[in-house]
């Protein structure tokens, strides 16, 4: 058991280690001439205009929220469909009514216009 | 034991003999035999990562009639290595008012969220990185890495449009996540666990395709829309966000985007071919050895990634406000019902035969595909009365 | 093992105390990540595999990024906000010290540090024993089910405080088709 996690901590540390070590390979062998005009912000070709800062919209809040709660729902539901296979009729039927309410939320938020992305 | 039926254990066994001979402690020995595992297995990754480059490049020239390229070596097999060294000596252009840790952090996690997922993929029964019993689990939590990776990108980058784009990436690869999880519960629970072997080794009586097609291809259409690739491209749009949450990179950093949506694509390919096709099943030609096993999981790798890159070079790109209506009131939806149909077909039909299994549930999502078809053409329908008026054209009498 | 243990515990520890006094908000959500990410890899030492996974989806793959856009929703991140103390920090450092001692004193007078726990009988598959227990009677289905109208209780709360629907478009006259999509409430919409 440790060493299932063991593996998979030295995986992630190599592969952490790999892309930075191109990375500063990249960056010892590159030729470094910086001036002002190459290492101005892009905004297709011209000077940029104001704040590089954009009004948030809302929306993206709404769609992060709602992806939050189908996140949570997914997670209960993962232990529910592996021990499907040794039980009876009404662990399906209970999941299965777990599944039912959240989409009666997602049917609202949907008759809300909660989706919209206007 | 023979080489060629398990090559990984005679190998670690001869490594830890030679090891210990030399006098290290055990635990070290294991360490590093499995350092040494990891690192192989990711430069392998890598090596097909450079492949992929020009598999991309000629298939994408084949769909636009074209020849690509051609010139550098036979084939122009030499190309991707020479673009690979372009990339390392190009200048680093930092760009004024980025915050450079993270700047420079993004392209490392984002390729990083692609690498670990090769740790626990089955290449055979034998061949695999580590068994994890929450496999599918890991599946999506490297995605979530993948996001953050993007977010941090386009933030950096002190660049309006890089932000944008990074923002409806993110919107976009968050509303996708939903039918991929849940088309991943399909397989859990067909197979009865989540881990990757478990579900390999329980298709060897059907394919979880002929099972549950709908689960296969909600779990190919979210999976486009993971990997931000077209149609589902939008803040990569060349004409409208210019390219996205990547624009202030370039040299090798952009190289590790480029190359990791690229192994990202055969990842998931992989992951296609193992949860729905089989995995390293192939009507008994996975036992000729482990090594035989491994190469019907890469070619179902590459098939995979040929469809989806069939998909990107065929359709046009979608709006967003579109992706994501398609999402939440199509495939959110769709999914839940194909899981429920198909978590109660599996319990009520438990202990019957496979082929009674197969052709129930085959039944099971023919029907729930007609009934989504009627419902879309039925609300088309109204749609297209609202705009054009439902009045029977009245021409037809005044030619009598 | 342990000196896993006290190299993520110091990097939580640490990536904590950068959250609190990091000045710009966008770094601040980073370093939540990377603690969150800490406590991911306790859970995999405890041998709670399930746990951590769910962890790395949950906080890092949806809360943390909840954060981000709410922290980008403002229009503070980009600047930075000078040293963040309050005149009255003694008041609260006095307050968290004080607290710190009661719960250090509760925490070593109980017994079970030095107990060592059950042995996790081998072949034990975690993920399958909490499915089990999430479905049968007389565990845990009661607060499995009020767990979902718990989530759409926080959805419908949410989406009523926040949404904020432009006049002109939630009120739909004359549009008639919708009343149509109501009777399908019995079926799940497709």
């Amino acid at each position: 058991m440790q060493n299932e996690w063991l593996y998979i901590g030295l995986f992630l540390i190599v592969g952490v280690a790999l892309p930075a070590a191109a990375l500063v390979l990249a960056w010892l062998i590159s030729p470094k001439k910086s001036n002002p005009i190459k290492d101005s912000t892009y905004e297709c070709g011209m000077e940029t205009v104001g704040e590089s800062w954009v009004q948030f919209k809302a929306q993206y809040y709404i769609f992060g929220l709602v992806f939050l709660v189908f996140d949570v729902e997914m997670v209960f539901l993962f232990p529910w469909a592996v021990s499907l296979g040794k039980l009876p009729l009404f662990a399906v039927l209970e999941g299965i009514v777990f599944i039912l309410i959240l989409v009666a939320g997602l049917a609202y938020i949907w008759r809300k216009d909660a989706l919209e992305w206007v | 034991m023979n080489f060629w039926k398990d090559p990984i254990q005679v190998t670690a066994d001869w490594l830890m003999s030679l090891f210990t001979g030399w006098g290290m402690a055990e635990g070290l020995a294991n360490v590093l035999i499995s350092l040494l595992g990891i690192v192989i297995l990711v430069t392998i990754m890598l090596v097909i990562d450079i492949l992929l480059v020009w598999i991309e490049r000629k298939v994408v020239a084949r769909f636009q009639d074209r020849l690509g390229p051609n010139r550098v070596g036979p084939f122009g097999l030499i190309q991707p290595f020479a673009d690979i060294i372009k990339l390392f000596i190009k200048e680093n252009i930092t760009p004024v008012g980025v915050d450079k840790v993270v700047y420079n952090l993004a392209p490392v996690l984002s390729v990083f969220s692609v690498l670990i997922l090769w740790a626990i993929i089955p290449l055979a029964p034998v061949i695999i990185g580590v068994d994890l019993n929450v496999g599918l689990l890991y599946l999506v939590a490297a995605g979530a890495i993948g996001t953050l990776s993007i977010i941090m990108a386009g933030w950096s980058s002190n660049n309006k449009f890089a932000l944008l784009g990074a923002f409806r990436q993110v919107a976009a690869m968050i509303s996708y996540e939903i039918p991929m999880v849940v088309a991943l519960l399909i397989p859990t629970v067909l197979a009865g666990t989540m881990g990757m072997l478990g579900i390999s080794e329980a298709q060897q009586g059907m394919w979880y395709v002929f099972l549950s097609p709908l689960g296969a291809l909600i779990f190919l259409i979210s999976a486009v829309a993971e990997l931000g690739r077209a149609p589902f491209d939008l803040s990569e749009g060349e004409s409208e966000v210019v390219a996205g949450f990547h624009i202030e990179y370039s040299g090798m950093k952009f190289g590790w985007f480029y190359a990791g949506e690229l192994l990202h694509a055969f990842t998931f390919g992989g992951f296609w071919g193992i949860l729905f096709f089989g995995g390293y099943h192939f009507f008994g030609l996975e036992n000729w050895g482990p090594l035989v096993a491994a190469a019907i999981v890469l070619f179902k790798a590459l098939l995979g990634y040929w469809v989806i890159m069939w998909i990107k070079y065929t359709l046009m790109r979608i709006r967003i406000d579109h992706m994501l209506a398609f999402n939440w009131k199509f495939l959110v939806p769709l999914s839940l019902v194909v899981l429920m149909v198909t978590a109660l077909l599996n319990t009520l039909l438990r202990g019957a035969s496979v082929w009674i299994l197969f052709l129930s549930m085959f039944l099971a999502n023919a029907l729930i595909a007609w009934i989504t078809i009627e419902i879309l053409r039925g609300r088309s329908r109204i749609a297209r009365e609202k705009v054009e008026g439902s009045a029977q054209p009245v021409v037809e009498s005044a030619h009598h | 093992m342990t000196i896993l243990f006290l190299i993520t515990a110091v990097v939580i520890l640490a990536s904590a105390v950068m959250v609190v006094t990091s000045r710009n908000l966008v770094h601040a959500a980073l370093w939540l990540v990377s603690a969150l990410f800490g406590v991911a890899v306790l859970y995999a030492l405890l041998n709670a595999g399930f746990l951590a996974v769910v962890q790395v989806v949950i906080y890092i793959g949806a809360i943390a990024i909840l954060f981000i856009f709410a922290v980008m929703l403002t229009r503070r991140e980009m600047r930075d906000t000078g040293p963040g103390l309050n005149k009255n920090w003694w008041v609260s450092a006095l307050t968290s010290i004080l607290t710190f001692g009661g719960l250090a004193f509760l925490l070593s007078s109980w017994s079970g540090f030095s107990q060592t726990p059950a042995a996790i009988p081998s072949g034990f598959d975690a993920v399958s024993a909490l499915g089990d227990a999430l479905i049968s009677p007389d565990a845990f289905v009661l607060p499995f089910e009020v767990a979902s109208v718990l989530l759409v209780a926080a959805l419908v709360g949410a989406v009523y405080i926040a949404f904020n629907p432009r006049a002109g478009d939630s009120p739909r006259a004359g549009d008639s088709p919708r009343a149509g999509d109501s009777p399908r409430a019995g079926d799940s919409r497709k």
